[in-house]
C-alpha cells in the first residue's frame, strides 16, 4: 500500500502545499474573527474567474488568478462598505454580498460558458485526483503539475509576507487603534492580508474546490488555537495540522474509495473533535481532571481553615472531630471521609483517635488562604 | 503648583485643538471645539457618557477624521509628532484572548520606533521589563494576557505606553476598573511623568478625585464647557453645565478643591 506512484506522490504534495498555504493565512483570519469572510471570498471569486476567463480565453492563465483575487478583495470591500452604513452587521453584510456575487458567477457560467471545464461540481469540490494530468513545462522541462507549481509559489508568497510583516500583522490584529496611532496603516495590512487570502483561495479552489478551501482556512487555525496560546506556535501548529489533514485525508479517501477533498474536510472535523477533547490546557478532558483535582484541594483548604479558626480555643475539642464536619462544613459523611483522607495524604492534617489536627504545613496553607 | 502652571501657559501648548468638529453619520459628537493643553500639565477630560471624550482622544491621534478643524501636537500635525505621543486605549478595545503574553504586548509600544519590518530585540525586551517593573508587574512578564485581571490589564497598557518614551501621553480611562491601591500607584506614576516635564491627558470618570489627581481639566459635553486650571474652572457651575442637574453630590468637593488637595497631601 505504501508503494506510491509518482501521481500519488504528486497529489499528496499538492494537498500538503494547499493545506499549509491556507492554514497560514487562516490564523490571522480566525484571530480577527473573520472566519466567515473566507467563506464569502471563496464563493464570490467565481464571477471573477469567469470574467477573467472570457477575457483571456485560457483556463490555465495566471490572469485567472489575478481576476479572481481582485473579486475577493472586492468582496471584502463591499462587505465593509455595507457594514459601515451601520444598517446591517458584518455577518448579514457577508450574507448579502456573497450569494449575490456567487449567483452572478453561476449565471455567467450557465449562460455563456456551458460545455467548458468550468462546471459546478468542480467549483464546489475541485478535483485533486486529476491534478497530475495538467503539467507545467518550461523549455521542455517538466516542472510538475501546474497546481503544484502554482500553489508552491502562493505558499512562498504567504510565508514571505507573514515572516516580513509578522510584527505588523500581530499589532494590527491585536490592537488596530495602536497600530494606526503608531503609523502602521491597519487598512493597508488588512487589504494585504485579504489579497493573500483571495489569491490563496483561488489557487486552492482549482485543486480542492470551494468547500475544502474554507475548511482548510478555518479548521487548522481553530485547532491550533486550542493547543497553544502563543501566536508563533499557533502558526507552526496550524501549518503542521494542515500537513496532517492532507496526508491522513488522502489515505482515508484511498481506503474508503471516497472523494479526496471530502475526506480532507472530514479529517479537519475529526482532528478538531480530538483536539477539543484532548488539548492539554483547554481540552474537555484536561479541564475535567483539573476541576476534579481542584475540588479536593478546595475541600482540603476549607478543612484547614476550619481547624485553624478553632485551634487553641476551648471549642477545638468539639470542632475538630470527624463526625462534626458534617454539621459545620455541610459535608455528607462520605465526602467528609474522603476529604479528610485526601488532606491526610497531602499532610495538611493528622488524625489522632478521631480528632483532627493541623500539621505545620496545613497551618501555613490556612494562613495563606485567609490573608489572600 | 501655581508657578509651574503659569510657566506652562507661556510656552507653546503641547496640544492645540482648533475648531474641531467630528461627526459619525452626520450627527456631530464634537462640536466646534477649541482646546489648548499647556505643556507639562496632568489634565483630566471629564464629561458624561457619550460626551465625545474618546472621540476627542481619537481625533488627536488621527484615528477619526474630523469634519472640520485641526489638531496640533507639539506644534505639528499628529503625523509628524507621532513618535512623541504615547497612547493608552480603553481597556475593552482589544481582545484579551489574543494568543500572546504580557512582555510581548508591552514591547508593542516600541514598534513605532522600530518602524516597518524590523523586529524587537534585546533592547526592546529590557525596556519592556523596566516598564513592567515601574507598574509593579515585573513578575507577570511571561503571563498569558488572557489570565490577567482588569487592573493588571490596565497596568500592562500603561507599561506599553511608558516604553514609547513619549512627551505627550493620551490615556482613555486609565483608572477604569482598578482597585484603590492600583489607582494610587498609577497616579503616582502619572505625577512622575509630569515632573519629568511630560504632558499627560486622561479621560477620567471619578469626579471626586479630579482635584487630587489633576492640575488641569477640560469639561466636555459635545461642546467644550470649560478648560483651565482645576482651581479655576472645576466648580459646581461648570459641572452642572456639563452634566445637567445631576451632580448635587459633588458640591462639597467641587466647591473646595484646595481643601481636598491638602487632605490628600497629609497622608
Ligand atoms: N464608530 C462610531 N460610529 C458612530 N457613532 C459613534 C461611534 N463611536 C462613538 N459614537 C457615538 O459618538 C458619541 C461619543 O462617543 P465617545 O465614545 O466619544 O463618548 P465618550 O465620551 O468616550 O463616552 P464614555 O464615557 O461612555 O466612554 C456617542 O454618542 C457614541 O454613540
Ligand atoms: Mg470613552
Amino acid at each position: 500500500m505504501f508503494d506510491l506512484s509518482t501521481a500519488q506522490m504528486e497529489i499528496q504534495l499538492v494537498a500538503i502545499v494547499v493545506a499549509v498555504a491556507c492554514a497560514l493565512v487562516g490564523v490571522f483570519l480566525v484571530l480577527r474573527q473573520m472566519a466567515m469572510m473566507s467563506d464569502a471570498i471563496t464563493h464570490s471569486i467565481l464571477p471573477g474567474i469567469v470574467v477573467a476567463f472570457f477575457i483571456v480565453q485560457d483556463l490555465s492563465s495566471p490572469f485567472l488568478i489575478i481576476g479572481a483575487a481582485a473579486t475577493g478583495v472586492l468582496t471584502v470591500s463591499l462587505v465593509e462598505l455595507l457594514e459601515r452604513t451601520r444598517l446591517v452587521r458584518e455577518d448579514a453584510a457577508i450574507g448579502i454580498v456573497f450569494p449575490a456575487l456567487f449567483s452572478i458567477g453561476v449565471i455567467l457560467i450557465a449562460r455563456f460558458a456551458r460545455g467548458i471545464h468550468l462546471d459546478l461540481d468542480v467549483v464546489l469540490l475541485g478535483e485533486i485526483a486529476f491534478v497530475p494530468f495538467n503539467r507545467t513545462e518550461i523549455f521542455g522541462i517538466d516542472l510538475g503539475p501546474t497546481a503544484l507549481v502554482m500553489m508552491s509559489v502562493i505558499l512562498l508568497i504567504n510565508l514571505i509576507f507573514i515572516l516580513l510583516f509578522y510584527k505588523e500583522l500581530k499589532l494590527a490584529t491585536f490592537d488596530t487603534g495602536l497600530a494606526a496611532a503608531l503609523g502602521f496603516s491597519p487598512a493597508l495590512i488588512h487589504y494585504g492580508l485579504m489579497s493573500l487570502v483571495s489569491v490563496t483561495a483561488v489557487g486552492a479552489f482549482d485543486a480542492v474546490g470551494a468547500i475544502l478551501v474554507v475548511a482548510l482556512i478555518v479548521g487548522p487555525p481553530a485547532i491550533a488555537y486550542l493547543l497553544t496560546d502563543q501566536l508563533r506556535l499557533m502558526l507552526v501548529y496550524s501549518a503542521g495540522i494542515g500537513v496532517v489533514v492532507a496526508v491522513l485525508g488522502y489515505w482515508m479517501a484511498r481506503m474508503l474509495d471516497a472523494s479526496i477533498a471530502g475526506s480532507m474536510a472530514s479529517m479537519v472535523g475529526i482532528i478538531f473533535v480530538v483536539a477539543y477533547l484532548l488539548a492539554p490546557q483547554r481540552g474537555l478532558v484536561a479541564s475535567y481532571l483539573r476541576r476534579r483535582r481542584q475540588r479536593w484541594e478546595f475541600a482540603g483548604i476549607m478543612l484547614a481553615i476550619h481547624l485553624f479558626n478553632h485551634e487553641g480555643l476551648p471549642s477545638a475539642e468539639q470542632e475538630n472531630r470527624v463526625e462534626h464536619l458534617q454539621d459545620h462544613l455541610n459535608w455528607n459523611p462520605d465526602f467528609a471521609d474522603r476529604a479528610v483522607r485526601w488532606a491526610e495524604r497531602n499532610r495538611i492534617i493528622v488524625r489522632r483517635n478521631s480528632h483532627l489536627f493541623l500539621t505545620e504545613e496545613g497551618r501555613e496553607q490556612a494562613r495563606e488562604a485567609i490573608v489572600r | 503648583m501655581t508657578t509651574m502652571t503659569s510657566a506652562a501657559l507661556e510656552s507653546q501648548p503641547a496640544i492645540a485643538v482648533r475648531d474641531l468638529t467630528v461627526a459619525y453619520n452626520d450627527r456631530p459628537v464634537i462640536w466646534d471645539l477649541d482646546l489648548d493643553v499647556p505643556a507639562g500639565v496632568l489634565m483630566a477630560i471629564v464629561g458624561p457618557n457619550g460626551a465625545g471624550k474618546t472621540t476627542l482622544i481619537k481625533a488627536m491621534l488621527d484615528l477619526v477624521r474630523p469634519a472640520a478643524g485641526q489638531v496640533e501636537i507639539l506644534g505639528q500635525p499628529y503625523r509628524k509628532s507621532r513618535d512623541r505621543v504615547g497612547y493608552v486605549p480603553q481597556r475593552g478595545s482589544v481582545d484579551w484572548d489574543f494568543p500572546t503574553n504580557v512582555l510581548d504586548v508591552v514591547q508593542m509600544g516600541r514598534y513605532g520606533a522600530l518602524g516597518w519590518i524590523r523586529r524587537p530585540g534585546n533592547r526592546e525586551r529590557e525596556l519592556a521589563l523596566e516598564a513592567l517593573d515601574k507598574v509593579s508587574m515585573g513578575e507577570f512578564a511571561d503571563r498569558q494576557i488572557s489570565q490577567l485581571s482588569g487592573g493588571q490589564q490596565q497596568r500592562v497598557f500603561l507599561a506599553r505606553a511608558l516604553v514609547q518614551n513619549a512627551d505627550v501621553y493620551l490615556m482613555d480611562e486609565p483608572f477604569q476598573g482598578v482597585d484603590a491601591t492600583t489607582e494610587r500607584a498609577i497616579i503616582t506614576l502619572l505625577k512622575e511623568l509630569r515632573s519629568e516635564g511630560k504632558t499627560v491627558v486622561c479621560v477620567h470618570h471619578d469626579l471626586q478625585t479630579v482635584p487630587d489627581y489633576f492640575d488641569w481639566v477640560a469639561l466636555l459635553n459635545i461642546r467644550k464647557i470649560a478648560s483651565g486650571p482645576v482651581s479655576e474652572v472645576y466648580n459646581e457651575t461648570n459641572l452642572r453645565l456639563t452634566y445637567g442637574g445631576r451632580v448635587a453630590f459633588l458640591s462639597r468637593d467641587a466647591a473646595a478643591p484646595a481643601t481636598a488637595q491638602a487632605a490628600v497631601e497629609e497622608d
